[in-house]
């Protein structure tokens, strides 16, 4: 660490007003506040509180319990591959997981390259310090999208929710749509025969390097809603299986394990809110039962909340500090009015399997009314009280 | 000559292109901005139907304007719309019948128009015939220029062609190539209206 520093300290000079590499000072602070905890103290007089741990570090917890879920993805992704192929018992863990992370990887890093590049210009252009929130969304966008998304796709993706939803607002902290799923609704409404389409999108076709199976050319998997959207009445998958997370879907967000491996850190560090969380659960699990209930739907309350990507969406989106409500009273609504919108979408509209993101896009567009009642509700009340 | 294009009826003519935009400055008239811009041949053939109305319906009321009672004008106003956009919307039946099926009722619902009643009410109604027809051209034509720009960027990335003619080559869809689907879709348009807006305002700084 104390290397590092050294070589901070070092090579600070050309990054500062006339030194020769001035132009990449917004790069320089961004790596070196990421590496290491700016020694900024708040300014005397007034009253300023500076929390000991600052947006990147938080940022750095979200990306950490994001970790399990994209290596278990990984992992599926060289799974599924090599049962499309009828060659499960050749495979090794190791060889499916090798094959899954380098599937994984190109759009790893296309996301964070496309992104974190206009990120690092629009900063330098404006003259501003480096924001980081673009270090959470880089990594969920390749763990929303079905393995064969082609790298260019994401790459136009990337770029357009990055400036049409976030820099155009005003970068990290303004905007109103989650970056991500801004990128998987761009990707969705523009190219949907490569998202949800024919149901080859969901295994990764082709060997990479030697590793994996080449997959017959008429092969075709779809995802467990998918299935249901097609007319089946029960998933061809077993339970297990769907809750494990061995089954066709978008590459992070197949595990409930994985996922409540991150959900634990999240919650333990209070880096998310629990009512959130917990409210969409709730509110996904009472509408699936209804439905149920009422013989619309065919998967009971359990099964809605395990398939697709109604955890990843309830544990990493919907919490998004950011874009959720904010007032207490005001995350038990959203999250509520989340849960039941992604379900009543699954059920009730044919053409799109799977709701989450449009739910969640929806409710980011509500939240600021449903914290502007709750303030309001609270500024009237105390008003009573101070009058009586 | 000289007085038929002096200063202020040049600018009544060119201001509506730029600074004045009825589009991008007073965000007027985006309705059928979003609805037949999807492909570029409407487009133009909107922007010119718009173009022919606003300037022959602005003549019009100029020359009316000092008989008609100001409690009835909107009245007044809208029949003389009306008839205009009758005889162009016959016109384009006769001569342009695919066109036509593709704007289907939007060439009727250029009367409800915001630029038409604007100009109208703004201009027309306060102004001599010759400034008011040219006022008529030059918002129409402002007009255009923004649904031609729109439903260039909208027919090119949403359906790789041009007028109907293939612009994207076939090797690039052997190659992965895909149009992109959301641009046929209304929505895209408000996008790149706020991209050309952006764009306006950023080349002209004193606007913002």
């Amino acid at each position: 660490m104390n290397s590092l520093r050294k070589y901070f300290d070092k090579i600070k000079p050309n990054f500062e007003e006339g030194g020769k590499l001035h132009a990449f000072r917004s790069l320089y602070d961004g790596f070196e506040t990421f590496a290491f905890v700016p020694n900024t103290t708040a300014r005397v007089g007034g009253t300023h509180i500076h929390d000991a741990i600052d947006s990147k570090r938080i940022m750095s917890l979200v990306v950490i319990a994001l970790v399990p879920a994209l290596l278990f993805g990984m992992y599926n992704v060289g799974y599924q591959n090599a049962l499309a192929a009828g060659q499960l018992e050749n495979a090794t863990f190791w060889g499916m997981f090798f094959f899954g992370f380098l599937a994984v990887l190109p759009k790893l890093i296309v996301s964070y390259v496309v992104g974190l590049g206009i990120e690092f210009t629009v900063a330098q252009w404006k003259n501003e310090e480096i924001q980081e929130g673009f270090l959470v969304s880089g990594i969920i966008i390749p763990m929303i999208v079905p393995v064969n998304t082609p790298l260019w796709m994401l790459a136009i993706a990337v770029a357009f929710s990055v400036i049409f939803a976030k820099e155009i607002f005003g970068g990290t902290g303004m905007n109103i749509f989650n970056v991500a799923l801004i990128t998987r609704a761009f990707l969705f409404f523009s190219y949907p025969s490569s998202m949800t389409g024919d149901d080859t999108v969901w295994v990764a076709q082709n060997a990479i390097w030697g590793l994996g199976f080449d997959v017959p050319d008429t092969f075709s998997a779809a995802t467990p809603l998918g299935e249901i959207a097609a007319g089946l009445t029960a998933p061809t998958t077993s339970f297990c299986d769907q809750v494990i997370g061995l089954i066709p879907g978008s590459i992070g967000e197949t595990s409930v394990i994985a996922i409540a491996l991150g959900a634990c850190l999240l919650l333990w560090t209070g880096v998310a809110s629990w009512k959130t969380m917990l409210s969409v659960f709730v509110g996904g699990a009472l509408t699936g039962w209804c439905y149920n209930a009422l013989g619309l739907s065919t998967l009971d309350a359990c099964q809605h909340i395990v398939l697709g990507g109604f955890c990843f969406g309830a544990v990493f989106m919907a919490t998004d500090p950011v874009t959720s409500a904010r007032t207490e009273g005001g995350k038990w609504i959203y999250g509520f009015l989340i849960g039941f919108v992604a379900v009543t979408v699954r059920v009730l509209n044919p053409g799109y399997p799977e709701g989450m993101m449009l739910a969640i896009l929806l409710m980011n567009l509500f939240a600021p009314l449903i914290d502007y009642c709750f303030v309001s509700r609270n500024i009237s009340r105390r008003a009573k009280r101070a009058i009586k | 000559m000289s007085t038929l294009f002096s200063k202020a009826n040049k600018e009544a003519l060119i201001n509506p292109l730029n600074l004045n935009n009825p589009v991008v400055m007073q965000v007027l008239g985006i309705c059928s901005a979003l609805a037949v811009t999807a492909k570029l041949e409407p487009a133009i053939v909107m922007g010119l139907s718009v173009t022919i109305i606003t300037a022959f319906s602005n003549l019009i009321i100029s020359l009316l304007r000092n008989t008609i009672p100001n409690r009835i004008r909107i009245i007044v106003q809208l029949v003389v719309v009306a008839a205009l956009v009758t005889i162009v919307s016959q016109v384009l039946k006769a001569f342009a019948y695919d066109v036509s099926v593709q704007l289907s009722v939007y060439v009727g619902l250029i009367i409800t128009n915001c630029i038409l009643m604007g100009r109208l009410e703004a201009f027309a109604m306060m102004n001599k015939p010759w400034p008011s027809f040219l006022d008529g051209i030059g918002n129409g034509i402002g007009y255009a220029i923004i649904l031609i720009i729109v439903g260039f960027c909208r027919e090119l990335l949403g359906s790789g062609t041009l007028l109907n003619i293939q612009i994207v080559p076939d090797w690039c869809y052997e190659h992965g190539y895909v149009n992109n689907g959301m641009m046929t879709m209304p929505a895209m348009s408000l996008i790149i209206v706020g991209c050309v807006i952006w764009a306006h305002r950023a080349y002209n700084k004193d606007l913002v």
